[in-house]
């Protein structure tokens, strides 16, 4: 099957479902003859013109309160933050508007837009790298879809685009490099589906974003010492296929939680707690453990961010660290 | 307006200085020894460099995404912002913060910004503290065309204009945000028509020429501590680099680029010192000799430096030193 990127993959889902429908339309800063702050639109204005791809000045509150205003009448925005650190901007658009809509109106409207946003650390300092997806996966009313490999990144692009609610599109930087299989045919990734990326018998590792590609290589590395690791990606946290996991961990009898984002209040924690509300918990051999970010900013200097991010080393400490 | 021979050369010196320094962070972005992301100043040097030296020393400013000029202009120790840009723990953030969060307390800069129109309230919020205790001190805020267009420059442009309070807003206009041009960012041609929105003083001028920036920004300043209130000062400018690295520059002309280059605020300026007698083409090397020695140590002492332990991951994220693991 043919390689593409993960840049490729989001490209093609927007041009595919403007194609398909002439609601779907492009806003966000420098989407348009710059192609983005990371590429990922590039060629769009050229195919689809200014109307359908739509630069905006700086105004993140203005972007994502336009998708919003625009998805009630019809139409299906997709908005770009140019950094997902920027949502922070948005925040009233997206968590008192956006989110709400839907329910505080009983019903009446609905707010079909995505905003999809990069996250990740990539040698930009505090307010570039930041992962803050469990600020979203706080709010009642936000679908929220973090996929890893180009194949998932696509089809879940797909279906987040003909969700009738809003979702919240997390890539990650360094995801847009890495390159995977991706089959020229159409097709879709339903919500709430984890792929299992690798199967194993000892532990599960449930890693998201671009700690898949981490966790993958973990467990090669593991494998050469006789332990045999499932590695599993939720691919969307809201909704969150605890189905899988509590299979996934029953049978294996030990979890690993991997994630980018600072530990405390990260959504490892929330992931932990479902497993042990569940009946996983009677299968359970070890204590589970989390891997993630520390309780500090992204720090810039290339040898701290390192350190910020969660390594392979460190994946694979935690879980020798449990089967001791 | 008349200003010392002294003062002249220093304001002459500190555009050079910027000039140059971007030069060799140019180089070593390009090289690979400055990673992440970095904005040049280079052909906006006039702003920093008259608007700073319009203020006195005991004022503050407040700085963007595009500060490396700022921040020299008010006097930072380039040694350690180089050595910052190089991530090492010499740095003036110890490495934790990179080019968009340059600051240094001890010259009154209240930080550079990596989040656009994330300094203006900040601005606001320092003049406010000056108000309150009258202590005479003024802050100019700094942003670009780009800025102007949050929510936040309009929030706290009208608090300082309600309370009037002694801070001076400083739009460098160089003509762009990233690739979108003022053009298509607002519908106004001249952004300092915002200030009538205020009722607070607003004036467009050539930010190319470092004489009426100074004029213009002191007469901002004096009033500001007079208990005059805000003002806008929107400065024309260009910046003569791409966006950033990866900018190639699609969005506009070569013709464009040249005709603005033909305005180099360095060249013009030197040009009115040598009309003046204070420099000479002896002088100018003397001048660039010293610069070129006093950034070279600069780049020396960034390459020399170590980078952080790992373990400092865990300082500075509380005043009292304690992290939760
Ligand atoms: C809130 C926010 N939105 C977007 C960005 C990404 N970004 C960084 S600089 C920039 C352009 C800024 O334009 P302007 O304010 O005119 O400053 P200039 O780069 O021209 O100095 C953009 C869009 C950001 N850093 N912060
Ligand atoms: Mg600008």
């Amino acid at each position: 099957m043919r390689e593409i990127t993960g840049r490729q993959a989001v490209n093609e889902a927007l041009r595919e479902e403007m194609e398909r429908d002439e609601n779907v339309f492009l806003i966000g800063e420098d989407i348009g003859i710059y192609g983005g702050a990371f590429g990922v639109t590039n060629g769009l204005l050229d195919k689809f013109g200014e109307k359908r791809v739509r630069d905006t000045p700086i105004s993140e509150a203005g972007i994502a309160g336009a998708a919003v205003g625009a998805s009630l009448m019809g139409m299906r925005p997709v908005a770009e933050m140019m950094f997902m650190d920027f949502i922070t901007i948005a925040s009233d658009q997206i968590i008192n508007q956006g989110a709400k809509i839907h329910y505080m109106f009983g019903g009446q409207m609905n707010a079909p837009f995505v905003l999809r946003m990069p996250a990740g650390a990539a040698a930009a300092g505090a307010q570039h790298t930041q992962s803050l997806e469990a600020l979203l996966y706080h709010i009642p009313g936000l679908k929220v879809v973090m996929p890893s490999t180009p194949y998932d990144l696509k089809g879940l692009l797909k279906t987040s685009i003909r969700d009738d609610n809003p979702v919240m599109f997390i890539e990650h930087k360094k995801g847009y490099g890495e390159k995977g299989e991706v089959p020229e045919e159409e097709y879709t990734i339903p919500f709430g589906q984890a792929d299992i990326k690798r199967e194993g018998e000892d532990l599960t590792i449930i890693a998201t974003s671009h700690m898949v590609f981490k966790a993958l290589k973990a467990a090669e590395e593991l494998a050469k010492q006789g332990i045999d690791a499932e590695v599993l990606d939720p691919r969307t946290l809201v909704p969150l296929d605890m189905e899988s996991i509590v299979k996934s961990v029953s049978k294996t009898g030990r979890a690993v939680v991997v994630h980018e984002a600072h530990r405390r209040g990260g959504i490892g924690g929330d992931i932990v707690a479902r497993i042990v509300d569940s009946e996983a918990f009677y299968y359970l051999e070890t204590p589970i453990k989390r891997i993630t970010g520390p309780n500090t900013p992204v720090p810039f200097s290339p040898v701290l961010e390192s350190e910020f991010i969660p390594s392979e080393e460190k994946i694979i400490k935690g879980v020798l660290d449990i089967l001791d | 307006m008349e200003l010392s021979e002294e003062k002249l050369l220093k304001m002459y010196q500190d555009m050079i200085e910027i000039r140059e320094f971007e030069r060799k962070v140019d180089y070593f972005i390009s090289h690979g020894d400055i990673t992440g992301t970095t904005h040049l100043y280079i052909g906006e040097e006039a702003i920093a460099v008259g608007a700073i030296n319009a203020a006195e020393e005991k004022d503050y400013i407040s700085s963007t995404h595009r500060g490396h000029g700022h921040s020299i202009a008010k006097g930072v120790n380039i040694k350690e912002m180089m050595a910052e840009l190089f991530g090492k723990t010499t740095g003036s953030c110890k490495g934790k913060g990179g080019s968009l969060h340059i600051v240094d307390s001890d010259t009154n800069n209240l930080g550079a910004n990596g989040i656009v129109g994330g300094g203006i309230p900040i601005a606001v919020g320092a003049a406010l503290a000056a108000k309150m205790q009258e202590n005479g001190e003024v802050i100019l805020c700094f942003f670009s065309d780009g800025a102007m267009n949050q929510g936040a420059f309009h929030e706290a442009v009208n608090m300082a204009s309600v309370w009037d309070l002694p801070v001076v807003f400083i739009c460098e206009n160089n003509q762009y945000g990233m690739s979108t041009s003022v053009e298509k960012a607002f519908n106004i041609q001249d952004l300092s028509a915002r200030a009538k929105a205020y009722n607070i003083p607003g004036v467009k001028i050539d930010g190319n020429k470092i004489m009426e920036v100074y004029e213009v920004v002191q007469e901002a300043v004096e009033r500001a501590r007079q208990d005059g209130g805000p003002s806008l000062i929107v400065a024309e400018t260009y910046r003569w680099k791409g966006h950033s690295k990866s900018d190639a520059k699609v969005y506009r002309t070569k013709e464009e680029e040249k005709a603005w280059k033909e305005r180099d605020p360095i060249a013009q300026f030197e040009e009115e010192l040598k009309a003046q007698g204070i420099l000479d083409e002896q002088k100018i090397e003397d001048i660039r000799e010293e610069i070129d020695e006093k950034v070279e140590a600069a780049v020396k002492f960034a390459q020399e430096s170590p980078f952080p332990d790992k373990e400092d991951i865990y300082d500075d994220v509380y005043v009292d030193g304690e992290v939760e693991l």
